[in-house]
């Protein structure tokens, strides 16, 4: 029998070691060097959530208007403009959802479906959290996310980003039980592995939290334009190395759909469809690409 | 390890938010607005002016730029009087300068120490807002309502003794509200608020009151003090602000607002002053913008509603 994450171990187990250098190259489709994904985070925050005994919500009392007005601004606003400036310059996105955004406002659900975006959860709301649940209450969560994706969409979603990034010691068991095939959670590489799970065929997609926009605003505080000359800089590295990397994206439209920012971002977005070294596409596709190339490899 | 089973259990997944206050609205299904004088983009500058008692209070949370260090702190103390005293002048000449209006946010305290500087505010044509009392007086739902009605009354009324006209608009400390401080702001005969900055348009709660979204994100306080950017870098980002609003109303059709929110102690320093300067005449010379106090975005926007 596999085995999934090791509970309690100093090493997880997650995945086995394989380090960068003399990895066989391999193209994208056409020949590209370099898989681009833009993962756009459509999230709801609630008001006034109920407490996780581990971690805090809001900062404030509820409500927190900064907090929830600022999350609000992607619903009302900030989609639109972000999701404008990826499809005019060809860029479909990945969408991590809070699945109940379907309920609260279906009308950015849907024009994320209609614009042919791809959508994997990220839980119910982003302010309900995995730490703590039992197994059943995590079951109830994966089977909420896919039934609730499929009714609003019709699409079957194929991976997870942890609501908040908040796990348990048996979420990537359970996805890929529930047949979930990738996972935005690892940050440990810059290709698609194999994840070792008890079932199933999970693989690891590069997510990324380093060009996160949250994380360039807010973590390193930069600038719109120098937060754009990192994500070109990140691009033209990952372009330059042998062929194979993915590069994802990875945005918030209350952040990303502020008009002093999407201005700067829409230069990175022209910069790599110009480039033509970019495979720009969807998660699912890419896992479909590195699985057509690496078919032979053993699942750990 | 097991959650209470309630905390699966979700009573307001339901279409619309999650509460009452404000009905959901995208910005690309309304009717577009258009500002006086066919300006696409409404150029709101508020300036928060400020007194800090050297006994910070911590109930119900203490305000952003407040005390420090151990009692007495006389670096933060004396450094926000400087904005009051110093900083404060440079921006009314900056603004006289431009021909810009703004709307001033000011505590009831500023009014009862200083009245001299609310006489200058008012006759230079700027707006007077009102924005709680001092900055201990911050309001978040831990505070008792009646606590929260009286401090709404007193803000209000320090400022009306000395400019003999009610404030039609209201900023709280850290824009922070309780459940309750749309319908006391009502109550208090306040027309709009500047705290919710989900939007980049007026929008009206369920009780009527209308709030013009104060973006923090634009703030002084944000890319200056929190994000530790240059001023060069600010003018930088609130210019390319302006030019992504007016190319996208004139895209789609209709009006944006760009608001500007700065804080004394943080601009009016001479080394910041001149590039500031220069921003203000960049944005007056731009043919899209509209410089407008919150009353007038209020009025443009309630004559179209």
């Amino acid at each position: 029998m596999r085995a999934g994450m090791q509970e309690g171990q100093a090493d997880p187990g997650l995945y086995d070691f394989s380090p960068y250098r003399d990895r066989p190259p391999f193209s994208w489709p056409d020949g590209k060097k370099v898989a681009v994904w833009v993962s756009p985070n459509l999230e709801y925050y609630e008001i006034d959530p109920p407490a996780n005994p581990h971690r805090k919500s809001w900062a404030k009392p509820h409500p927190d208007v900064v907090g929830y007005a600022h999350r609000d601004h992607a619903n009302r606003v900030g989609h639109w403009r972000m999701a404008d400036v990826m499809s005019k310059h060809g860029f479909p996105g990945s969408v991590s959802l809070s699945v109940a955004l379907c309920q609260h406002h279906p009308e950015v659900v849907a024009d994320a479906n209609e614009r042919g975006w791809e959508f994997f959860s990220h839980g119910i709301y982003n302010t309900r959290y995995s730490y703590g649940m039992d197994e059943a209450q995590e079951r109830a969560i994966i089977e909420d996310s896919i039934r609730t994706v499929r009714e609003a969409t019709g699409q079957t979603i194929r991976g997870w980003l942890a609501p908040a990034l908040t796990h348990t010691p048996r979420t990537l068991d359970l996805i890929a039980q529930y047949g979930l095939d990738y996972t935005c959670d690892l940050y440990h590489d810059d290709q698609p592995q194999r994840v070792n799970t008890a079932s199933g065929d999970l693989i690891s997609m590069p997510y990324s939290l380093e060009v996160n926009d949250h994380y360039g605003f807010f973590i390193y505080n930069m600038s719109p334009r120098e937060y754009a000359r990192t994500l070109i800089r990140q691009y033209e590295r990952l372009a330059a190395e042998p062929s194979g990397t993915v590069m994802c994206i990875p945005l918030h439209s209350y952040l990303i759909g502020q008009p002093h920012r999407i201005g700067a971002f829409e230069e990175v977005l022209r910069h790599i469809a110009a480039d033509g070294r970019a495979w720009i596409t969807r998660s699912g596709d890419i896992a479909d690409a590195w699985r057509a190339v690496h078919t032979g490899e053993p699942a750990a | 390890m097991t959650l209470d089973p309630s905390y699966l259990e979700y009573p307001r997944r339901a279409l619309g938010y999650d509460h009452g206050l404000y009905p959901y609205s995208a910005l690309p299904d309304r009717k577009p607005l258009a500002w006086p004088g066919s300006k696409s983009v409404a150029t709101w500058i508020v300036v928060s002016l400020e007194w800090f008692p050297i006994t910070p209070s911590d109930t119900p949370f203490r305000a952003p730029g407040h005390m420090q260090t151990a009692y007495p702190d006389y670096r933060h103390y004396t450094s926000r009087e400087y904005g009051t005293r110093v900083g404060f002048y440079r921006l009314l000449d900056a603004f006289a300068k431009a021909g810009v209006k703004v709307s001033v946010a000011a505590n009831g305290a500023i009014a009862q120490r200083y009245p001299s500087i609310i006489r200058d505010v008012a006759e230079a044509g700027h707006e007077v807002i009102a924005h709680s009392t001092d900055m201990n007086g911050t309001i978040a739902s831990t505070l008792p309502v009646e606590d929260e009605r009286a401090l709404i009354r007193d803000s209000i009324a320090a400022l009306c003794d000395v400019t003999g006209a009610a404030p039609r608009g209201w900023l709280s400390i850290a824009r922070s509200q309780s459940f309750a401080t749309p319908d006391l702001l009502v109550e208090a005969g306040i027309e709009y608020c500047c705290d919710w900055a989900n939007d980049e348009l007026p929008w009206a709660f369920a009780n009527g009151l209308v709030n013009l979204p104060l973006n923090h994100e634009l703030s002084d306080r944000q890319i200056l003090n929190v994000q530790q950017q240059s001023v060069d870098s600010y003018a930088e980002q609130m210019l390319d602000a302006h030019d992504w609003l007016s190319t996208e109303a004139e895209a789609q059709g209709g009006a944006r607002l760009l608001p500007l929110h700065l804080t004394p102690y943080i601009m009016g320093l001479p080394y910041r002053m001149d590039a500031f300067e220069r921003l203000l005449a960049e944005l007056a010379a731009r043919p899209q913008t509209w410089f407008a106090r919150g009353s007038d975005i209020l009025d443009s926007f309630r004559s179209q509603m």
